[in-house]
């Protein structure tokens, strides 16, 4: 069964609940710069990786396929916008022009490693999407000789940020009194996307397309023989997994303002894969939990270990850092073995791991 | 409504020397078969005798090794299955293949799919035309359900449904894809007495509404109470053709099913 928002049945009501939430998320970072900078980019990044996890939860999590290669669609992105928009080739083109291209770009790369894995399944498909992702860093790592494309393992520097006329996203201004800086800034572009990633999310699952998706992930035979057209619609999902990924990579480059083959990693595919199991696959809420907590958790981790230990020893007895990675594997461990189809799984992913008689519904 | 009305006389389906061959296994060898529009054929004959090959063949899951098919008057698409069903077949499996963890009305939905048009943008923004096809696949689903007596259990998942609603369901999703030729793989398989005689019912319904039928079974007083004509393959071959009670009567028939040579006539 799809979900689908809830609003209460008054159109007015509606409204001002929709009115309500966009306050509340407004208020977002100026309540976290009360507590620090550090937070708002925690969000923003936080954000990012809601978009990537939503991406990779339209391949995964609705058409079923596994795929650990979804990062190399974030670097495409970032790429683009980075090579559109820097002193590399001094095109510095709008974002308005680089970040639909990055789109686009990730799009057609979905489809391009796509399309040899289009008969495999499982295990297989994880394999061969892993090697394409590491395909797509090496060569960003490499394409620097003999033309300098990519600038290689030292990335691309002095990337343009968000600008609109003159109003930069990355310089801290004041406007109506109030003090705003770049994280702050880019923190209503980074929601604003964010949200329409959302809705294009639950309308793509609760349609056609949508239970296409649902239908070959369940049993791919059975769908083609009830006449859909199995490679277009898991091309379709790859390239509209992709083309999410590339968005977020975009806005990546243009707020770090630097990037280099280093953040397209295979263990970046890895965590966006956990987060979109951690959260529940298939369940757009879930995944969205699982990015926020996935990508909060370690954060809030390193600002707490350090009170902890002093409360607790009287001193730091392990280096934070350390201890950082080793609760949050923990605490990865913990969810998957309490809750196997995630933190808030979607019904169909509940349905498919419960133990249950082949009882009779009436 | 009635398909024999708008092409009289020349069958339905018409395959010609159909065979296919996996490694060293002869699965069918050379099989004909005219099928008349608002018929409906029997394919029976023991195990291993090829009846599901050729479903598969027929449907597009299998490319057969040589041969062709002939469907409303223009060749099949050999080995692409979603457009055998966009042509107008539709078929059920033998090991029920339902979309195991959706409500019964998503399978039924997901059957819309060759009829339906909404891609992406239209997903995306649901304009009124969008919205006008969903509320008509919502509305057919149902109907579909009701039509084969499962309209009541329209929101259980179907893993849940006991055996033979789960076939029943099988056969709701086939017919949303409104064919010509609805091709059954066993479809009273582990049905009781009265869940058969249920199921006949639903078939001559079907029927009626003008659709032909090729069914697989082995419940042989189905077969001989539904069918106008039956096939007999045995080793991939063709070795009977013709009205229930004369197959049941050929020798060739009897010495496959038994193994033994015919020493009488049942009838």
């Amino acid at each position: 069964m799809s979900t689908r928002p809830y609003f209460a049945s008054h159109p007015g009501q509606k409204w001002v609940g929709v009115l309500l939430i966009a306050l509340a998320l407004a208020a977002v970072p100026f309540a976290l710069a009360a507590v620090g900078q550090t937070w708002v980019r925690v969000v923003n990044l936080a954000l990012l990786y809601v978009m990537l996890s939503l991406g990779l939860n339209i391949v995964v999590g609705f058409a079923g396929l596994l795929d650990l290669g979804y990062i190399a669609f974030y670097a495409v992105g970032a790429y683009a916008y980075a090579l559109l928009g820097s002193p590399q080739f001094d095109l510095h083109l709008p974002f308005w022009v680089s970040l639909p291209i990055g789109f686009v770009a990730a799009a057609v790369f979905g489809v391009l490693l796509g399309t040899p894995t289009l008969k495999l399944r499982g295990d297989y498909l994880a394999i061969v999407t892993l090697g394409f992702g590491e395909i797509i860093r090496i060569f960003l790592n490499n394409l620097n000789a003999p033309v300098n494309i990519t600038n290689g393992p030292q990335g691309i520097n002095l990337v343009d940020p968000l600008k609109i006329g003159g109003f930069s996203f990355s310089k801290t201004e004041v406007i109506a009194g109030l003090s705003l800086t770049g994280p702050m800034k880019y923190y209503y572009p980074l929601m604003l996307l964010t949200v329409v990633i959302i809705a294009l999310n639950l309308r793509l699952q609760d349609s056609r397309i949508g239970r296409a998706w649902e239908a070959i992930r369940e049993d791919e035979t059975a769908a083609a023989a009830m006449g859909i057209n199995t490679r277009n619609i898991k091309l379709l999902a790859f390239a509209m997994g992709a083309s999410f990924g590339g968005l977020a990579g975009g806005l990546f480059a243009s707020m770090q303002g630097f990037i280099s083959p280093e953040s397209f990693s295979l263990l970046e595919s890895v965590s966006v894969l956990a987060m979109v199991v951690l959260g529940g696959m298939g369940n757009i809420a879930g995944v969205i939990l699982g990015a926020v907590l996935l990508t909060g958790l370690p954060e809030f981790i390193r600002f707490t270990v350090v009170p902890v230990q002093q409360w607790v020893f009287g001193r730091v007895v392990v280096d934070p850092e350390a201890i950082r990675m080793l609760v949050f594997g923990l605490a990865l461990i913990v969810v998957m073995l309490v809750r196997p189809a995630g933190l808030w799984p979607s019904s169909i992913r509940k349905r498919e791991l419960a133990t249950r008689p082949n009882e009779v519904s009436t | 409504m009635n398909a024999a009305a708008h092409s009289v006389r020349s069958p339905l389906l018409s395959a010609r020397g159909v065979s296919r061959r996996f490694g060293g296994l002869q699965a069918l060898s050379e099989v004909d078969l005219d099928i008349e529009p608002g018929e409906i054929r029997g394919l029976i004959g023991p195990n291993g005798a090829g009846k599901t090959t050729f479903f598969n063949v027929l449907t597009g899951l299998y490319r057969p090794s040589s041969g062709s098919i002939l469907f409303d008057g223009a060749p099949l698409p050999a080995g692409v299955p979603h457009l055998v069903a966009a042509r107008g077949i539709a078929r059920t499996f033998q090991n029920i293949r339902l979309f195991a963890n959706m409500s019964a009305v998503e399978n039924v939905m997901v059957g819309r799919h060759a009829r339906t048009r909404s891609g992406v943008l239209g997903a995306v923004l649901r304009g009124p035309g969008t919205r006008a096809e969903e509320a008509a696949i919502h509305a057919r689903a149902h109907a579909l359900l009701e039509e084969v007596g499962l309209a009541r259990h329209a929101n259980a998942i179907a893993k849940t449904l006991p055996y033979g609603d789960q076939r029943r369901l099988e056969i709701a999703r086939a017919l949303a894809t409104e064919p010509k030729l609805l091709a059954l793989d066993e479809p009273a398989a582990g049905m009781n007495a009265s869940e058969t005689v249920e199921l006949k019912k639903l078939l001559l319904a079907i029927r009626e509404r003008g659709i032909t039928l090729l069914l697989i079974e082995h419940d042989m007083r189905l077969v001989m109470g539904l069918c106008d004509r039956v096939l007999v393959l045995d080793h991939g071959e063709r070795i009977a053709e013709g009205k229930p009670a004369e197959v049941q009567a050929n020798p060739a028939v009897i010495a496959a099913y038994l193994g033994v040579p015919a020493q009488g006539t049942a009838a």
